[in-house]
């Protein structure tokens, strides 16, 4: 690891400023995966500027909303009374995720912004496009099995890890940020971008803006929610595969419907192409079936990781089916 | 092992003529075998309480005067040559003390390979940074001292280093395609043939043929491998967190070309060794390094630099060909295969040792390979080769009780051996198929359904399996105890051997106290430090009837000083060793025991502050007289989705015949961390090696997967408890034999569940889709 300095920044609008000044700068949450990172020489800021304790709150709004500050750690939110009785998908997802200890230090902002699991991305003896853009991608041709089906460019096929994520992406979460130039809003499903040719920039914020919260707008009553992960052990491991579903059935009807998929893309995947196949259709195990295929129509294994392709499919069956019953 | 073997030989001509050891036939037989008192007893860890309060001090905690911190710099390249190094931004950074390269190393002995002399503790016998060459991907070209571990983990970064590459072999699928056979596998002959496996195969009325693979697996105890050392003149002083301190000083003797008694190796407490903590890279460049920069050095390597620079589990592929005629009796019994191993080490991983000894087949033909990779040397891991040996043998025999449609246990007891089905000798203690019934039993095999796939808890397809758990009877040569009595009636005995966490220390303390007529607080066993007299390796489950019989030597030399002592007024006057047995605090006549004299009388009596005894273990010659193995039933029930294919083991039951247990509660651990590591093993443990570069890709404990307690279910462990009349104390080994069927145990459920037989470890998902 590299020598830095620490500071504690005492407002949003401070802690901007030191970013500002300091190009070699960060912002520090909870740094469980920042200070890996840094301790694998793959990120070297001179200056990490601790923004945990500038929002923690969890504030529960009378519309139905929720506005969880950056700085709430996973398990305040994931134990969160109001989180739970309104948004039980969040719990579940986070709950998902990581262990115990590191979900104490995680933080919001950190865990939207924390960086893929790529294992050559780690490795600084490997070419990575993400960590020196142009040097090229040993993951494409090698160890593989944790990587991306959909949405990969020859330049970059790693994933996001989070969990998280995940379910935000299908709450339809909208991330509040302060920046040099003002607050502005970036819906989540907006904020991440898929590798294409420059996998190095990995979402639309700069290195200046601050995360300062997460907006889970109200929902309405008839939504039945879940999360499903798959993964290699029982607990403490990334998602091969997550879906996270909610859906609003009348009638044996599907009149709405969300879909994300986790550990498949270089983004929390929102399934639209699902979604759409699946909205106003009939809830039967056919139409779960063609919903599925139509989502992964474009996805592309590797080496090691084709089984996620199947794998997606049967878990998006699988957990529509689960959250509405056999009603066909 | 070579080595035992033929220290054992060696031996031999020397015990000829002598009276045999207690446990042979011939010898008197040893009170203890039998008696039930402190041995067998649930003595919790005497250890226990210092370790949960931090206060058991291991060696990365030793403290030293001006003490310097080592960081190493790994090699990115499989094979070729250092062509440039760059150390001078390392050098100018801030606290660094030293920083060596093959440039400036001291000029090296070569470590000398594990049992290729009896006290040698090399992993590998490649020169250690001598030169340019590199020859794995990972090997230390650097190492660096500064004034504190955060400032050697950064100026070991600045180290520039360029290499001109040389074509590697890095993939073991290619690898395969050009084999050898290996000179020995550990002693044994790599091939056995007895009558004609491969014709009586294919004319059997029942034949299965499969292959099977098993993947690398890296070591990863919780202390993480690390030494604290100084040289103090011309002698090392050593705190090593190693399972053999006596090979570890004498080879670095070599190595540094001084003698043997200029070493000083201590290592009281090790956490977890599994075979893995031996001698390797670390130890070495720390003394070298501190040699030159004349400062005291501790290095302790971060999880990755144990993962690039200690070997581990080596991957093998196998074939496993069984024939059976219609009454179930085994024709044909064929076991080969390769092993990837490296030109520079001796580690053919021994899968074929189950096969020697398991089935009564009529024609058996094992055959074993290496196939030669640049990768770091592999090495000894929890039961290595019967592990990964039993996982390929079982699932055929279950295989084959399939084809045959009867009952996986029927047909292993149609084909239990009256002797040794390759060596022909006797078996000392063999009670297996005890151990498939009692297990059967309480597992509740009976509700197993022949058919597969028909259980069902909704999505969860449910299955039972199971398998044979084999490991041999090793007990190494070259062992000695020393008793130590003080006049206040305590005593001290103590030998160099290894705490690992496994209950050593409290064993030999039960096994001892029982021996001398004491409480186990008025004895106090030392270990750990080649200034005891010399232990045997904490390796092939081999220490406690090692050590046991060393005390057991000692003890007999502490009677007969003891009976000079006593003189004409004591009770014991005039009787002879072989006649007096310890109770209450001293000895007794063995016929009459009212003839009594306490220890703290006899020593008043004759004036003695204290009395020494010290003794030699007779060589192991029992097992080359017998056949001698721990033996176990693996049951497992497992749920496996259908719609993931994850595999959840839902219940487990280990039924164990290993002799005489002598602590039921570190035994029954034992039992259970070697089932949890084979869960492991059958479930996700795999190395991935990058087959370009052999570059380990995931040296973390994030990614490289081992079962956190979810992945583990309530295990049962039971035994049978028969003493084996020909092992000192009636004991065999257990720390091992706990891994070996699991692999196959889950395997064989997984099959029952869903009827799809996975061959290749792990069993991850994907593989079940
Ligand atoms: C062993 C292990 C297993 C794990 N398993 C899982 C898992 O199964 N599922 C899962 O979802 N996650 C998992 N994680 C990841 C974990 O969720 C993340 O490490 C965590 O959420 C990151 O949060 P943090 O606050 O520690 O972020 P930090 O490490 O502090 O920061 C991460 C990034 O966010 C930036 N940042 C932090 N706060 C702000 C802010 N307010 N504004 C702008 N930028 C900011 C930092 O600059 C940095 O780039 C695992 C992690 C580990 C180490
Ligand atoms: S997949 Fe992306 S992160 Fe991984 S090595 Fe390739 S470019 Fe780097």
């Amino acid at each position: 690891m590299n020598p830095f300095t620490y500071e504690r920044a005492a407002d949003g609008a401070a802690a901007i400023r030191l970013v500002s000044d300091n190009r070699q700068a960060k912002y520090l949450g909870g740094g469980t995966n920042l200070v890996d990172l840094m301790r694998e020489q793959v990120e070297r800021p001179k200056l990490l500027v601790d923004v945990t304790a500038l929002s923690r709150e969890i504030e529960a709004r009378e519309d139905g909303s929720v506005l969880i500050g950056a700085g709430a750690t996973n398990t305040a939110v994931a134990a969160d009374r109001t989180v739970r009785e309104r948004f039980p998908l969040l719990s579940r997802a986070i709950l998902a995720g990581a262990s115990g200890q590191i979900r104490n230090m995680a933080t919001v902002a950190g865990n939207i912004l924390q960086r893929t699991r790529c294992t050559y991305f780690y490795d600084e003896a490997a070419r990575c496009n993400k960590r020196e853009p142009g040097a090229g991608c040993d993951a494409i041709d090698g160890v593989n099995r944790i990587h991306a089906i959909l949405g990969a460019s020859p330049s970059c096929v790693a994933t996001h890890p989070s969990d998280m994520c995940v379910a935000l992406a299908a709450l339809d979460a909208v991330v509040h940020v302060q920046g040099p130039g003002g607050d502005r809003t970036v819906k989540l499903v907006d904020l991440h971008r898929l590798p294409g040719g420059r996998p190095d920039i990995e979402t639309v914020l700069d290195a200046q803006d601050l995360i300062t919260g997460v907006e889970l707008p109200a929902l309405g009553f008839a939504w039945r929610a879940t999360y499903r992960k798959v993964r290699d052990r029982a607990s403490y491991a990334f998602a091969l595969v997550s879906v996270a579903a909610m859906v609003d059935v009348q009638g044996g009807t599907i009149r709405d419907v969300r879909l994300a998929l986790g550990g498949v893309a270089h983004k929390p995947w929102r399934a639209w192409k699902a979604e759409e196949a699946l909205r106003g259709r009939l809830a039967t195990r056919e139409s779960f079936a063609q919903a599925a295929e139509a989502e992964l129509a474009d996805a592309a294994g590797l080496r090691d990781n084709a089984f996620k392709i199947e794998l997606a499919k049967r878990c998006i069956v699988a957990t529509l089916g689960d959250l509405i019953g056999e009603t066909a | 092992m070579t080595s035992i073997q033929d220290a054992a030989q060696s031996l031999l001509k020397t015990a000829i003529g002598l009276v045999p050891a207690r446990w042979l036939p011939g010898g008197s037989p040893d009170p203890l075998m039998q008696k039930h008192g402190l041995i067998g007893a649930p003595v919790s860890r005497l250890d226990g309480a210092l370790k949960v309060r931090g206060k058991a001090r291991f060696a990365a905690e030793v403290p030293m005067q001006g003490l310097t911190y080592a960081a190493l710099l790994h090699s990115t390249v499989a094979r070729g040559r250092i062509v440039a190094l760059d150390i001078s931004a390392a050098e100018a950074a801030p606290g660094v003390v030293f920083v060596m390269t093959y440039r400036n190393a001291p000029r090296m002995a070569s470590p000398a390979l594990m049992n290729t002399k009896p006290k040698a503790a090399g992993t590998s016998n490649l020169p250690v940074m001598q030169d340019a060459e590199i020859h794995w991907n990972g090997e230390p070209v650097a190492v660096l001292l500064a004034d504190t571990q955060e400032q050697a983990d950064h100026a070991v970064t600045l180290i520039r280093v360029t290499y001109e590459t040389a074509p590697a072999i890095t993939d073991f699928d290619a690898a395969k395609g050009s084999t050898r056979v290996p000179a020995n596998i550990l002693g044994e002959p790599p091939s056995i043939e007895r009558g004609n496996a491969e014709a009586t195969l294919v004319q059997a009325a029942f034949q299965v043929d499969c292959t099977y693979a098993t993947p690398a697996h890296n070591h990863n105890a919780i202390e993480l491998h690390a030494a604290t050392l100084a040289w103090e003149g011309d002698k090392l002083i050593l705190h090593d967190a190693t399972q053999m301190v006596n090979n570890v000083a004498w080879t670095l003797s070599q190595i540094f070309g001084i003698k043997e008694e200029q070493v000083h190796v201590r290592s009281p407490y090790v956490g977890g060794g599994f075979g893995g903590k031996s001698l390797w890279n670390h130890q070495i460049l720390a003394a070298a390094a501190s040699r030159v920069s004349g400062r005291p050095v501790r290095i302790m390597l971060p999880r990755e630099g144990v993962f690039r620079s200690v070997g581990g589990r080596t991957m093998t592929e196998q074939r496993v060909a069984l024939g059976a005629r219609s009454d179930g009796k085994l024709t044909a019994l064929i076991h080969t295969g390769t092993a990837a191993m490296t030109p520079h080490n001796e580690c053919p991983e021994q899968f074929s040792f189950p096969a020697r000894h398991l089935y009564a087949a009529e024609n058996i033909m094992i055959a074993q390979r290496v196939a030669d990779m640049n990768i770091v040397a592999n090495t000894f891991m929890r039961a290595p080769g019967e592990s990964i040996g039993t996982f390929a043998l079982e699932c055929a025999m279950d295989e084959l009780a399939e084809a045959m449609q009867i009952d996986p246990i029927e047909l292993r007891r149609r084909n239990e051996p009256a002797k040794d089905p390759t060596s022909g000798n006797e078996f000392s203690s063999r009670h297996l198929t005890e151990a498939y019934g009692r297990g059967a039993e309480q597992f509740g095999w009976e509700k197993r359904s022949a058919t597969p796939g028909a259980r069902r808890d909704g999505e969860w397809l449910i299955g039972m399996g199971m398998a044979t758990a084999t490991y041999p009877y090793y007990r190494m040569p070259g062992g000695a105890a020393r008793i130590r009595l003080t006049a206040d009636g305590r005593a001290t005995v103590s030998t160099a051997a290894h705490e690992m966490g496994m209950g050593t220390a409290t064993v030999q303390t039960q096994h001892i106290a029982e021996r001398l007529g004491l409480a186990m607080d008025q004895v106090v066993f030392e270990h750990g430090d080649t200034a005891l007299p010399p232990g045997s390796m904490a390796g092939g489950s081999s220490q406690t009837a090692s050590i046991a019989a060393a005390i057991i030597a000692a003890h007999d030399a502490f009677k007969a000083a003891l009976l000079k002592l006593v003189g004409n007024d004591s009770p014991l006057a005039g009787l002879k060793p072989d006649a007096v047995e310890a109770r209450d605090g001293g000895l007794c006549s063995s016929e009459e025991p009212d003839k009594h004299e306490t220890y703290v009388s006899i020593l008043r009596r004759a004036g003695r502050e204290e009395l020494v005894a010290e003794a030699s273990a007779p060589p192991p010659l029992e097992a080359q007289e017998f056949s001698m193995h721990s033996y176990g039933a693996q049951f497992c029930e497992v749920r496996v989705s259908e719609i993931t294919g994850e595999v959840r083991v839902s219940r487990f039951l280990g039924s164990f015949d290993c002799g005489r247990i002598l602590n039921a509660k570190t035994a029954a651990s034992q039992f259970r961390g070697g089932i949890i590591m084979g869960l492991g093993l059958a479930l996700m443990e795999e190395t991935h090696r990058d087959p370009r570069t052999g570059r380990i890709m995931n040296p973390s404990l994030a990614e490289y997967h081992v079962p956190v307690h979810m992945d583990v279910p309530k295990i049962d462990v039971i035994w049978t408890d028969i003493p084996d009349p020909h092992s000192p104390l009636g004991a065999h080994g257990i720390g091992e034999i706990g891994i070996t069927g699991v692999g196959a145990a889950v395997a064989n459920a997984v099959y029952n569940a869903t009827g799809k037989r996975i061959r290749k470890l792990p069993i991850s998902l994907d593989k079940l889709l």
